[in-house]
């Protein structure tokens, strides 16, 4: 398992979490969790995911993914689970 | 399984409050390049840093890229030149041919700043270490990525006041050949009592004698997030206060604890130490001084400064022990008055002076940092400043330091531009008391009693 987690933050449009996971399913990712929130319209979404089947470098998708939410005017980040896991996990 | 407001909390803190890890800084021991033709010497110093610190940019920056942290700074220590030099050099130029060296390493290696240009001369001076000293002004002038630091004292050597009184001359003589940048060479120079080994922060990194052929230190960052943390409990008690500082600095310690380990398990280099500092920037929003204002006090300098920063310095290193498996380096809040903008509107304000400055010292590392003097101040002055400096961190076994700017052909109130993370400063009055006779005495301090605490 190789765990990361995807943000996405931004206004709410029609098909954000359509055209993501497409991406994912297209690249071999398997999401694991997903929750959404909406904060002052702003719109939050984050995802579990494995990438231990995919077929490109981390950086690649992770540049990718950032430049589909642009295509969306929404930010989209994908890090390694750990940094979280550390900071909010003793 | 993590959750969905923890995500928001860290990526809040990296993109809103400039969390980052400030720097990877690869320690390397350079022992074993030492030769007596100045040439080979050279040439070894070159092999050895770029074979072992070949990837640490690029390693450096596929880190942060994953994790989506921001790492600023890469960089290298090395063995105190005075040590690797020592068979080599016969005269001062010798050294700067190695300075030379180094410079050029750094720039192909695409590090920003390369320490250990040193020299540690706690109780006694060699004839080499001399020559070392005196190569220091012209190594800084013709190189750009060159930080340079010298050891005058420890707790447990005393101080050499030789080596103060000289050191004052050297600072003089490098903000002279630097003078049309405004003395920049001094900003990269800094005068240590009780260096650690281990630290690293620039100017004053260098990789000690005790440490591994190469190891990876890592120093973290983050004023703003604690500065945000606290806005959130205002006017809460002490309790809440500590806690707060204690949780964040946690927090943030976790963060480089992970990309040191990362950082080393890729470089195939062993991990050393996480320096638990709070290194402020220029930037607004990344300063040691707002969490000062935001802790209760109007302007750094005012009444209780001290003792908020003692309570800062504490918290923070109790919340980042307990993060880390190893802490060292330098470990405290740093108070640099050029790197910090709001220790500089607090200058400008009259709310901050030298004196008040060496107070502060006395509760957290480092000590009177990138200061900016008037260009006539006297060379016994400033060795006088250092050995005041020295002499708090001798008598509480603690680390002080010393990097001040004496600009030259500038006055108190004029202003100082370094640049980048070096910032800008106006220029602090000195006191213009002379202590001629009290640095020009020649000899040693005797190093402190370690009993009768008082």
């Amino acid at each position: 398992m190789n765990k990361s987690i995807i943000t996405v933050v931004g206004k709410d449009t029609i098909g954000i979490i359509a055209k993501v996971c497409t991406y994912l399913a297209e690249n071999n990712v398997n999401i694991l969790d997903i929750s959404q929130t909406i904060v002052q319209e702003y719109f939050n979404m984050m995802m579990i995911v494995d990438m231990s089947a995919i077929n490109k470098p981390f950086e690649q998708i992770a540049t990718e993914m950032s430049s589909l939410g642009e295509t969306m005017g929404v930010q989209v980040k994908c890090q390694r689970e750990e940094i979280f896991d550390k900071m909010h996990r003793i | 399984m993590i959750n969905i407001s923890e995500v928001i909390e860290t990526n809040k803190m990296i993109e809103k409050e400039n969390l980052d890890v400030r720097t990877i800084t690869m320690g390397i021991n350079l022992l074993d390049c030492a030769d007596g033709n100045l040439d080979v010497l050279c040439q070894n110093i070159y092999n050895k840093i770029t074979r072992l610190a070949g990837k640490l940019v690029s390693t450096g920056e596929e880190i942060s890229k994953e994790f989506g942290i921001p790492i600023v700074n890469k960089r290298i220590s090395i063995t105190p030149i005075a040590l690797v030099g020592g068979s080599a050099c016969k005269t001062s130029d010798d050294y700067v041919k190695i300075a030379q060296t180094l410079d050029r390493v750094a720039a192909e290696l695409g590090v920003n700043f390369i320490g250990g240009y040193s020299a540690i001369v706690s109780k006694g001076m060699s004839h080499s270490d001399e020559l070392f000293i005196r190569s220091i002004p012209k190594a800084l002038a013709c190189t750009e990525r060159i930080c340079s630091s010298v050891n005058v004292g420890s707790t447990k050597t005393g101080l050499n006041m030789d080596a103060v009184r000289l050191m004052g001359d050297i600072i003089k003589e490098t903000a002279e050949l630097t003078k049309d940048c405004d003395s920049l060479g001094c900003a990269k120079l800094v005068v240590l009592c009780n260096a650690p080994d281990d630290n690293p922060f620039m100017a004053g990194a260098f990789h000690g004698v005790s440490e591994d052929d190469a190891v990876i230190n890592v120093g973290v960052s983050g004023p703003g997030v604690v500065k945000y943390a606290l806005e959130q409990i205002r006017g809460a008690s002490f309790e809440v206060l500590c806690e707060t500082i204690k949780r964040t600095a946690f927090k943030i310690t976790r963060v480089g604890q992970l990309v040191a380990q990362e950082a080393s398990h890729r470089l195939g280099i062993p991990f050393g130490i996480i320096d638990l500092s709070l290194a402020p920037t220029p930037a607004v929003g990344d300063s040691v001084a707002e969490i000062l204002q935001e802790i209760g006090l109007e302007y750094p300098g005012a009444p209780g400064t001290t003792a908020a920063l003692a309570l800062l310095n504490d918290q923070v290193k109790k919340g980042g022990v307990m993060a880390s498996s190893y802490v060292g380096g330098l470990s405290g809040a740093f108070i640099p008055v050029s790197e910090d903008q709001g220790m500089i509107d607090a200058v400008v304000a009259g709310a901050l002076t030298i004196e008040k400055l060496e107070a502060m010292t006395c509760v957290c590392s480092v000590g009177l940092d990138m200061i900016a003097i008037p260009g006539d101040t006297p060379a016994t002055s400033i060795a006088g400043m250092i050995a005041d400096e020295a002499a708090i961190g001798m008598i509480n076994q603690k680390t002080t330091a010393v990097r001040v700017i004496p600009v030259v052909g500038k006055t108190v109130g004029e202003t100082v531009e370094f640049g980048g993370l070096l910032g800008y400063a106006p220029v602090m009055p000195m006191n213009r008391f002379s202590c001629d006779a009290f640095v020009n005495r020649g000899g040693r301090i005797p190093a402190p009693i370690h009993s009768f605490k008082n």
